[in-house]
């Protein structure tokens, strides 16, 4: 079915009470031309990709849970195209533009707002650090202004422009930059797709990879049967080397545990997005009034989706340090989301060794803001069967042949990123 | 997570610092480029009961080897990892 304000209008008539399915709950069928393992973003993305750029229909996507019930629904639904890197920043932009016509290539509310974000810097070296990731922005045309504290302090008059360790001197905003709806975008994808023929299957899966003689995967074995597929994606992250496993591969990733908060709805207080430079900081108000943030990952390995104490006391102090009147907001929900943290801080969006078997790994806690980007590169690479050139740096083998992606600068080190 | 330090007892996780994996072993001098490749970068990633190295610089500053499920965060085993420490404590 189609949204608009007569749908709308004609629910509303019948007390709500009509609204159709947003997508199928389909059941397996027994081959497909290509099967993405993962319901995420991610996968529903790459699904619709698939189905409406790239002219395939036959798709499966085969989610173990329900659709968007791993990082989809767990993370601070931040979106932003203000990287550095070759690599990076012309595929953030991609993303970036993808988000700003998804609402119309989906007829689906994702609420996506660019109500800004911007990094604080606190000294001298992280003004001339910001100042070069804004022009190598701009130099890509994307838009990125470096403001100075007056500047600042109009925008934002709330913050602690006393605190004498760590004084704010300014910031990098990136005024497209700002939220979406992150239950909305994996809906939104999921609705779009099962319009065009994909079979978005729940509760379902991968146990194992089915090889022919020559080692070519040709469909997957899962807790409802097997199904033969043309090709294989993986969109797993967070479980990316459980699922390599199968096929006899190790990866160069850690699965490490990301805690969010959200605290008691407040009024509007928060513009955008805000980054505190001095420590690791993101903050952004939901339309709920709730402000939603996050910090550092926990550091250890985990599969558990729940963090600990040192973390929520370390994230914490850091919103305390830039805005202390948020002391006596009380903090609502606490969760924990497992990341696929890879040894440069980037993802891995490749072919693998495996014939018939493609990845999509490794986005470490930034993979949100990547999903229409990521869904549309990867959709690319399963079609045709070569990179797209915004995400041919993403290869699996950069850290063999020295070619990373090391945004932060902090080298083979996976809890650092 | 609370860990049980055989020397100084149980402790609060902060004052844990978390290096990975015990059972990567430095490759010798004159390993081959994959043997490096495959210490440095790559992961089993266990989903389960993995023995990992801790050290517990906010107490007694020594190194140590921790048994612990990744699915759930129990902690099943703490002992002072292969060194002079654990030689020590041998004695």
């Amino acid at each position: 079915m189609k949204y608009s304000i007569f749908s709308l209008a004609r629910a509303a008539l019948s007390g709500h009470k009509n609204w159709q399915r947003t997508w199928r709950d389909a059941a397996p069928k027994d081959r497909y031309d290509v099967v993405i393992i993962g319901g995420g973003g991610h996968g529903l993305a790459t699904a619709w990709f698939l189905a409406s750029e790239f002219g395939i229909k036959n798709v499966a996507v085969l989610e173990k849970g329900w659709i968007g019930s791993g990082n989809a629904g767990r993370n601070t639904t931040i979106i932003r195209s203000n990287y550095g890197l070759p690599g990076n920043t012309g595929f953030y932009e991609l993303s970036m533009k993808l988000w700003e016509r998804m609402e119309q290539d989906l007829n689906y509310n994702a609420m996506v707002s660019q109500r800004g974000v911007i990094n604080l810097y606190h000294s001298d070296a992280q003004r001339d650090a910001y100042a070069r990731r804004g022009n190598t922005m701009r130099i890509n045309g994307i838009d990125a202004e470096l403001l100075d504290l007056a500047a600042v302090k109009k925008m934002i008059p709330f913050l602690n422009f006393d605190n004498a360790r760590f004084p704010v001197q300014g910031g990098l905003l990136q005024r497209r930059g700002g939220t979406a709806r992150h239950d909305a975008v994996a809906w939104g994808y999921a609705h779009a797709a099962s319009e065009l023929g994909v079979d978005i299957i729940q509760n379902c899966e991968v146990t194992g990879f089915v090889r022919d003689a020559n080692g070519k995967v040709t469909g997957v074995e899962t807790s409802r049967g097997r199904i033969g597929a043309g090709k294989v994606g993986m969109a797993v992250a967070g479980s990316s080397s459980r699922v390599a496993a199968m096929a006899g591969l190790r990866l160069p990733i850690e699965s490490h545990v990301l805690q969010a908060f959200v605290s008691e709805a407040i009024k509007p207080l928060i513009p955008g997005v805000m980054t505190f430079g001095a420590g690791h900081f993101y903050v952004s108000q939901s339309d709920k009034g709730g402000l939603v943030f996050g910090g550092d990952i926990d550091g250890y390995n985990s599969y558990a989706q729940r963090g600990n104490m040192p973390v929520m006391e370390d994230v914490c102090e850091g919103g305390m340090a830039l805005m202390p009147m948020i002391g006596r907001v009380r903090l609502l929900r606490q969760w924990g989301g497992i990341m696929d943290m890879s040894m440069d801080g980037s993802p891995i969006i490749d072919k693998t060794p495996v014939d018939g078997l493609y990845l999509n790994a490794g986005w470490c806690y930034g993979g949100f803001k990547a999903t229409p980007g990521s869904g549309f590169v990867f959709a690319h690479l399963l079609a045709r069967d070569e990179s797209h050139e915004e995400a041919a740096r993403f290869r699996l083998d950069r850290f063999r042949t020295g070619a990373m992606i090391d945004e932060k600068g902090q080298g083979a080190q996976p809890n650092l990123h | 997570m609370r860990i049980v330090c055989p020397f100084c007892g149980e402790r609060e996780l902060g004052e844990f610092t978390y290096l990975g994996d015990a059972k990567p072993v430095r490759p010798a001098p004159g390993a081959s480029e994959d043997e490096v490749y495959d210490y440095v970068y790559l992961r089993d990633n266990i989903a389960g009961v993995m023995d990992e190295n801790w050290y517990h610089g906010g107490g007694c500053r020594a190194w140590l080897k921790v048994t612990r499920n990744t699915l759930t965060h129990e902690i099943s085993a703490v002992e002072p990892a292969a060194g002079a420490g654990a030689r020590q404590v041998a004695k």
